[in-house]
């Protein structure tokens, strides 16, 4: 098995960016400490390697030629494209893993087209993650992408079917790979709802995200996530993603829906890697 | 098709440090190569956010254009609110506002979500 280790967290520029203007810091410190735990797991597993499924925003890819699903196989990565000051994370370099992320491309191409990219920038989508995972940025990243942004969307059975694709692809390699998956739950980013979170509706999918419950999963409808938990519910391709490609069940080692000015339900989990 | 090349623009600037020190020195010479109406490169020129937003374009897209501004993040959202009150809803895509309006984050020293333009954060 050269999956060692899978889970989620969140991911929005607030994070880093506006940890200043946190009015409750003591939800605020219990979320940074998550983040810690989690990465303290991941390095106690001997990940070499970090996967991160993540939500782009407009980064890389526009709408003159949007690709469902990518993976970044270059030998570094570039990030943020956002403005250092606002973000609160200095631009710099991510090494990459190209001859690992090439071989992972070849196998998940015999179930899902998946695109690649020898050139990635992060936003704060991958960016706000490996703050906190590999804040030194000394462990090799491979980016995924799911297009979370630009209608038409892949279909959530798809996504599950990028995950399963994604965990037979690392199983198939030497490396001991983490996967993560980074994204929001209910939440209106980028708009003047900003910091409005849904937490029943959050909290009912964690619920089914933690015990694999694959048909509750692939039974959203966008219009329907869109009306109950905005155009940043989307991004729950992430998660599904990562619960699919890790096949066991997941403890959710943190929620909370009381940091508004984050502008998401804050989540850290962790998966049970099937056998 | 035009909020296409809007959006198109925003996104060749917010990702490349280059077009952005172009846009800063000459922003109308710039934006010749955008199939752009007149009220779309205006709101470009300006930095209009609240009717850009209004018109459409993509809130990461527009948000990282905000940052590039260094438009406050409170001052941020007013705008977008300021834009619906004075051009109406937003007129394509996903981003639209769907609270009427409430603040849903206050700034710390904010106790009844009056004055959110209040930049002083």
């Amino acid at each position: 098995m050269s999956l060692v280790y899978a889970g989620i967290l969140s991911h929005a520029p607030g994070i880093t960016g506006r940890a200043n203007l946190v009015d409750n810091e003591e939800a605020r410190d219990e979320f940074y400490a998550s983040l810690e735990k989690q990465r303290l797991e991941i390095e106690e597993t001997g990940a070499e390697v970090l996967i991160v499924i993540a939500a782009e925003h407009f980064a890389n890819f526009f709408m003159d030629n949007m690709p469902a699903y990518c993976i970044g196989i270059g030998d570094k990565h570039s990030g943020p494209i956002e403005d250092s000051e606002w973000l609160k994370i200095e631009k710099t370099k991510i090494p990459g893993a190209p001859e690992l992320a090439t071989r992972l491309v070849k196998s998940v191409m015999h179930s899902v087209d998946v695109a690649y990219s020898e050139e990635w920038r992060c936003d704060h989508g991958i960016m706000v993650p490996l703050n906190f995972l590999t804040p030194d940025y000394d462990m090799p990243v491979i980016p995924c992408n799911i297009n979370c942004q630009g209608p038409p969307l892949t279909p959530l059975s798809r996504v599950w079917q990028f995950g399963e694709a994604l965990r037979i692809a690392c199983d198939e390699q030497s490396e001991k790979i983490a996967i993560v998956g980074t994204g929001g739950i209910s939440h209106w980013p980028a708009t003047p709802d900003s910091g409005k979170i849904n937490e029943e509706w959050d909290r009912a999918f964690l619920n089914q995200l933690m015990h694999q419950d694959k048909q509750q999963l692939l039974s959203y409808v966008d219009e329907e996530v869109y009306a109950e938990a905005g155009q940043g519910g989307f991004e729950i391709r992430t998660l599904i993603a990562a619960a699919a490609a890790a096949g066991g069940r997941g403890d959710l080692q943190f929620y909370t829906a009381a940091l508004p000015i984050f502008a998401v339900g804050c989540t850290v989990a962790r998966f049970d890697i099937s056998p | 098709m035009s909020l296409y090349q809007v959006q198109k623009f925003l996104y060749n600037l917010n990702r490349d440090e280059q077009i952005q020190n172009s846009f800063t020195k000459n922003k109308e010479e710039v934006l010749v190569d955008y199939d752009l109406t007149e009220e779309e490169s205006n709101a470009l020129v300006s930095g209009n956010i609240g009717l850009l937003y209004v018109l459409g374009v993509n809130g990461q897209i527009l948000m990282h254009f905000a940052a590039y501004l260094k438009i406050e993040w409170f001052d941020y959202l007013q705008a977008m609110r300021d834009g619906i009150a004075e051009h109406g809803p937003v007129r394509a895509g996903i981003y639209a506002m769907t609270g009427g309006g409430k603040q849903f984050a206050q700034a710390p020293d904010s106790s009844d979500g009056e004055g959110v333009g209040d930049s002083s954060q």
